[in-house]
Order: C-alpha cells, then sequence, then structure tokens
C-alpha cells in the first residue's frame, strides 16, 4: 500500500523549462517529508501537482488513498494546503477568515464558528480575532493562514516554505506548532530552503533539485554521505602546521587539508568526542599552541554542495508562478 | 490508513447545485463584506457617472438636438438611459481588479484547494458586483431626479416599466462582470485587470445611442452602434422610461430593444461565464 502522498514520474514543464523531471515521493503515513531545494527547484510546482492545483503532464500521484487526477475533489476534502504566500483575506477579520474557509469545506455554518473559535484559541489569535487581517503582523497572518488549512483537521497537509520571510521567533513558535500537528498523526509534506528547517522538522528530506529528486534519506543518512565528522584546528602559530598536520593525520581517516592564510587544518575522522580529547592531548604534548578546536559534524549545506557540486543558493526564477501562462 | 479515514472531514454536499449556490454566496458574502470595509471604492465607483450626469447635462445639453429639440430638458431626458447603462459596464473593472488581486494574494489557490463548486469564486465576485451596481444605480437615479430627469415624459408613467428598465440594466451589468471575471483571471496584476477592464467599454459605449442620435453617424458607424448590445438596453430603457430620443432605425435591435437586451446579455453571460470557469480551473497565479 503506498504512503499517505504517493508521488510517480511526475513531469511538468512550462515552455523550455522542466520544472518537475520526473519526481518520484513516498511518504508513509504520519510521517514528514522534507522537500528541499532552491528556488526554482521545482518544489513548489510539486506541491501544486499534488494539491490538484495543476495538472501534471504525465505521472501518477495518490494523496490520502485517493488519485489526484482522477479525484481531485475527493482528494480536496483530505488535505490542507498553507501556500508561499499567507493567502487570507485581508478585509475580513480573523474569524471571518476560518468561517468562510469552514463554510467552504462545507461545513454548516454553525460547525464553523465554533471550529474557527477552537482555531483562533489553539494559534493564539483570540485577542485578535476580530480585528482584521490587514492588521496583523506576518507572523500572525501565516498562523492565520495555517489555521485556516487545518478547519477540517485534514490527514494530510502540505506546507509550502511555511516560515520564509518571518523572523527567528515566529519561525520559532511556527515550528511549535508544526511539531505539535504531526504529533497528533497528520502526514505533512513540507518545501523548505532552509536546511536547517528539513534538519529541525522532517523525518526524511528528499533533496530536489532541477525538477529531480537527486537524494533522499534522513539528515544522518544525508550527512553521512559526505563523509561524516572532522576535526578542525586553528594553530596559534604559522610554524607549528606541519607537526600539526602530521599529528592529525595520524587521528584522521584521511588527508588533512591545510588553508595557510587562516592556519586552519580539516581532517576527516571518526570517533567522535573522545578522538577530539586525545587531539588535544597530543598536540599539547608536541606544544603546538591553538586558537580554536571542534568536532564538526557536516551540516545540511555541505550535503547539498556535495550532492549538486553547488550551494542551495537562489537561481534565477524559474518559479511555475513566473513561468506559467 | 486509519488516521486519513477517521479524519474529520468536511461534510460531503448533497446535490451540486445546492452546494454551487451555498459556495456562492460565501463568497459573495466575504466580497461584501470586502466592499463595505474599502467604502472608498464604492464611492469613487460613484463620482465618475455622477461627474457625466453632471457634465453631459450642462456643458452638452445646451447644444444637443434631440428628435428635433434643442431644448436641455429633452437632452437630460434622453441622456439618463445612457449614462445608466454606460454607469452599469463600468462594474467590469472592478470585478475584474477584484479578481485579479485574489489571483495575486494566493487566494485561488486557497479557494481552489478547497473542495467548493468550481464557479461559485467568480459567481460570488459577479453577485456582490451586483449589489454594488443596483446601490450605485438608486444614487444615480436619485441624482438625475435632482438635474431634472423624468420618466414619461409623453405622459404616460409605468412602474412597472420603470422596473423592467432598472431590469434590464442590472442584467447587462452583471453580464458585463463576467467579461471583467475573464479579464482578472487573464492579466498579471489588478492594476493591468482595472485599465484593462475599462480601456474597451469608452468605445463600446461611446459607438452607441447612449449620448447622441445615432442618425447622424456616418452610415458605417451606425451599423455597429446600432447593433451593439450596449444600445439595446439603452433603447430598451428609453422606450420602458417613456424617455426622448428613441431610434427610430429599422435595426432589430432597435425595433426590438427589450428583447434584444435581454437576448444579449443572457448571451454574453453563457459564452463569458463558461470561459471564464474554464480559465479559473486552470488558473495559475
Amino acid at each position: 500500500m503506498p504512503g499517505a502522498i504517493y508521488a510517480e514520474g511526475l513531469v511538468k514543464t512550462f515552455g523550455d523549462v522542466r520544472a518537475l523531471d520526473g519526481v518520484d515521493l513516498d511518504v508513509p503515513e504520519g510521517t514528514v517529508l522534507g522537500l528541499l531545494g532552491p528556488n526554482g527547484a521545482g518544489k513548489t510546482t510539486a506541491v501544486r501537482c499534488l494539491t490538484t492545483l495543476l495538472r501534471p503532464d504525465s505521472g501518477r500521484a495518490v494523496v490520502a488513498g485517493l488519485d489526484v487526477l482522477k479525484n481531485p475533489n475527493e482528494v480536496r476534502r483530505s488535505i490542507g494546503l498553507s501556500g508561499q504566500f499567507a493567502a487570507v483575506d485581508e478585509y475580513l477579520t480573523g474569524r471571518e477568515n476560518l468561517q468562510m474557509v469552514g463554510q467552504l469545506y462545507q461545513m454548516k455554518a454553525k460547525d464553523a464558528k465554533v471550529r474557527a473559535a477552537e482555531l483562533l484559541d489553539q494559534f493564539d489569535l483570540a485577542d485578535a480575532a476580530d480585528r482584521t487581517a490587514k492588521t496583523y503582523s506576518g507572523g500572525m497572518r501565516r498562523r492565520l493562514d495555517l489555521a485556516a488549512a487545518l478547519v477540517v483537521s485534514p490527514p494530510v497537509m502540505f506546507m509550502d516554505e511555511p516560515t520564509t520571510g518571518l523572523d527567528p521567533r515566529n519561525r520559532q513558535l511556527l515550528w511549535e506548532v508544526i511539531k505539535r500537528l504531526v504529533s497528533g498523526g497528520t502526514t505533512l509534506l513540507l518545501t523548505t530552503q532552509y536546511l536547517e528547517e528539513a534538519d529541525h522538522l522532517a523525518h526524511d528530506i528528499a533533496v530536489v533539485d532541477h525538477g529531480r529528486v537527486i537524494a533522499r534519506g534522513t539528515s544522518d543518512q544525508l550527512k553521512a554521505r559526505t563523509g561524516g565528522e572532522r576535526v578542525e584546528v586553528v594553530v596559534h602559530d604559522r610554524e607549528h602546521i606541519p607537526t600539526a598536520v602530521e599529528v592529525l593525520t595520524g587521528f584522521g581517516k584521511g588527508d588533512t587539508t591545510v588553508e595557510e592564510h587562516t592556519r586552519k587544518l580539516t581532517v576527516p575522522v571518526s570517533g567522535g568526542a573522545k578522538l577530539l580529547a586525545e587531539v588535544i592531548r597530543e598536540l599539547d604534548i608536541r606544544g603546538i599552541e591553538i586558537d580554536d578546536i571542534g568536532l564538526r559534524r557536516p551540516t545540511l549545506d555541505d550535503v547539498f554542495l556535495s550532492l549538486t557540486g553547488h550551494a542551495a543558493e537562489d537561481k534565477p526564477e524559474e518559479n511555475a508562478k513566473e513561468t506559467v501562462k | 490508513m486509519s488516521a486519513v479515514t477517521d479524519a474529520v472531514r468536511g461534510t460531503a454536499p448533497g446535490n451540486p447545485l445546492g452546494q454551487s449556490v451555498r459556495d456562492s454566496l460565501v463568497i459573495a458574502k466575504r466580497n461584501l463584506i470586502r466592499m463595505s470595509r474599502i467604502p472608498e471604492m464604492v464611492i469613487f465607483g460613484l463620482i465618475q457617472p455622477i461627474m457625466f450626469v453632471v457634465l453631459f447635462t450642462y456643458v452638452f445639453g445646451g447644444s444637443m438636438q434631440i428628435g428635433g429639440s434643442t431644448s436641455a430638458t429633452d437632452y437630460t431626458n434622453f441622456l439618463m438611459a445612457g449614462i445608466f447603462a454606460q454607469t452599469v459596464t463600468f462594474a467590469t473593472a472592478g470585478a475584474g481588479a477584484g479578481i485579479a488581486d485574489d489571483m495575486h494574494k494566493g487566494l485561488i489557490d486557497r479557494f481552489r484547494s478547497l473542495p467548493m463548486a468550481r464557479g461559485a469564486v467568480l459567481t460570488g465576485r459577479t453577485l456582490a458586483d451586483l449589489v454594488q451596481t443596483a446601490l450605485t444605480l438608486l444614487v444615480l437615479a436619485v441624482v438625475a431626479i435632482l438635474v431634472g430627469w423624468r420618466v414619461g415624459s409623453d405622459g404616460s408613467t409605468d412602474a412597472a416599466r420603470v422596473l423592467a428598465a432598472f431590469g434590464l440594466l442590472l442584467l447587462l451589468g452583471y453580464a458585463f462582470t463576467w467579461i471583467g471575471a475573464l479579464i482578472g483571471l487573464s492579466v498579471r496584476t489588478p492594476e493591468a485587470a482595472t485599465s484593462g477592464g475599462l480601456i474597451w467599454l469608452f468605445p463600446v459605449t461611446f459607438i452607441s445611442n447612449a449620448f447622441v442620435d445615432t442618425g447622424n453617424m456616418t452610415p458605417w458607424l451606425r451599423h455597429i452602434a446600432e447593433w451593439n448590445p450596449f444600445s439595446a438596453t439603452v433603447q430598451a430603457c428609453r422606450v420602458l422610461f417613456a424617455n426622448p430620443g428613441q431610434s427610430t432605425s429599422d435595426a432589430w435591435p432597435m425595433q426590438h430593444p427589450v428583447w434584444a437586451s435581454l437576448i444579449y446579455s443572457v448571451l454574453i453571460i453563457l459564452i463569458f461565464r463558461t470561459l471564464a470557469v474554464r480559465k479559473y480551473r486552470s488558473a495559475t497565479a
């Protein structure tokens, strides 16, 4: 049985741009998949195809056990979508926004009213419930948008860059909300450009580049692919570099790289903190004075770089939004 | 998949038509609330037609010949049907801008991801615009009366016929908002929808019988004016208001203006509603 979100060979082209070039996804029920990639990688297009907003040129998608192409309206009943922009009506109050969405999910007017009040409480918007969304801060709008996506407690959620443009405090707040949601059993597909966010929230990560999934695994598995941990040392005196290299290579699993101008030496290791202590002792015995030393684990940025050959940064806009006409 | 099947879902809709009506009303209500919170939009929408009433009456009034008469009162009575009709068509721009704005802000994406009736977002918008158009017409009629407009200048006043004329005007305005809806879905920005929704209305409303007697136009232009769907409603209103300056042309819409007005408006609704709903289903911001 396929997962709560399943896609096979999704292809979508806009003119010359292959926004999706055969994407396969499988998200088991109750888990979070982080779709990680730079702008224009095809993340938004993938979400739009899975949420019935866009018809893929080819491929198959099943969400909550329903075929997205054959039963789009059934799918819409089972999903919540929180897009890249806080899609709330700024001239309606928070309460009116949620009631409207509830009614459009075909809830009875009075049920929609009760549900709206519940969500406003839950998302810490009760005080602002009867102000127009125009007066809300960016973080409040995002919370309202997320609340709107949760009106019917959909079993499957899609969030397209939920924290883009938020300050760290609001991002942290939204992360808490998302974690609570997932602990309740919701299946979530989340796109992000923030490697830290995928690391923090997702059980599984799919790295997307040029419309393809180029790597897939847990955050630890992906990091392991870049060769695991390493020791970095900054020596105080340039003259000590050769001796230090000798010491590090003795402990390391490979060659030591040297950055002359910063006096920084790096060597891949395995053995963690215990090994680090031994390295420090040995450097001390040899009389090498150090400015800094540390055990570095690869970040997802390193992962991205090693997988794609380029850093996870913006490319010229190839977003579906811009090119569809 | 227990969590999937057990989760609270929206109630399954009864019949599709009922759902469509309900969803449209939810959206109409939303747009009316919006309009009530941006009263300046409604007010600006009123200023232009009021200016036209006043300017045409006092600037052109003295120099226009209507049915052989140069009386300014005759021109005022002739003019109002034209201004009313022009005003209702200008609702096109509001509908277009509103829908383009919804696209721009990602609201259309939200609506399209909900299990709601496909045409409801557009129908709700056009219904809300219809309410606004009715309000505008009401204010405009009062202003028209203030500058001297009277129905039944041939001595016969029939309230039912006057109401029928306003009914035709509302239907024309409703039809034109569907053109606006299609424009709003086709352009990239609300600003483009506003100007794109207005520009073409000038030739449509001026190459007509709205402000002048078509009998004085060059023949080819006259034919266009007399077959212009917009002219049919203007002529129908003049007939129903019993106002002067009714066209005596042999063109079918001028001879049967009420039918022509009804047929044109219904046709516009059918065509543009179909196109707009199709466009909406594949809409991408």
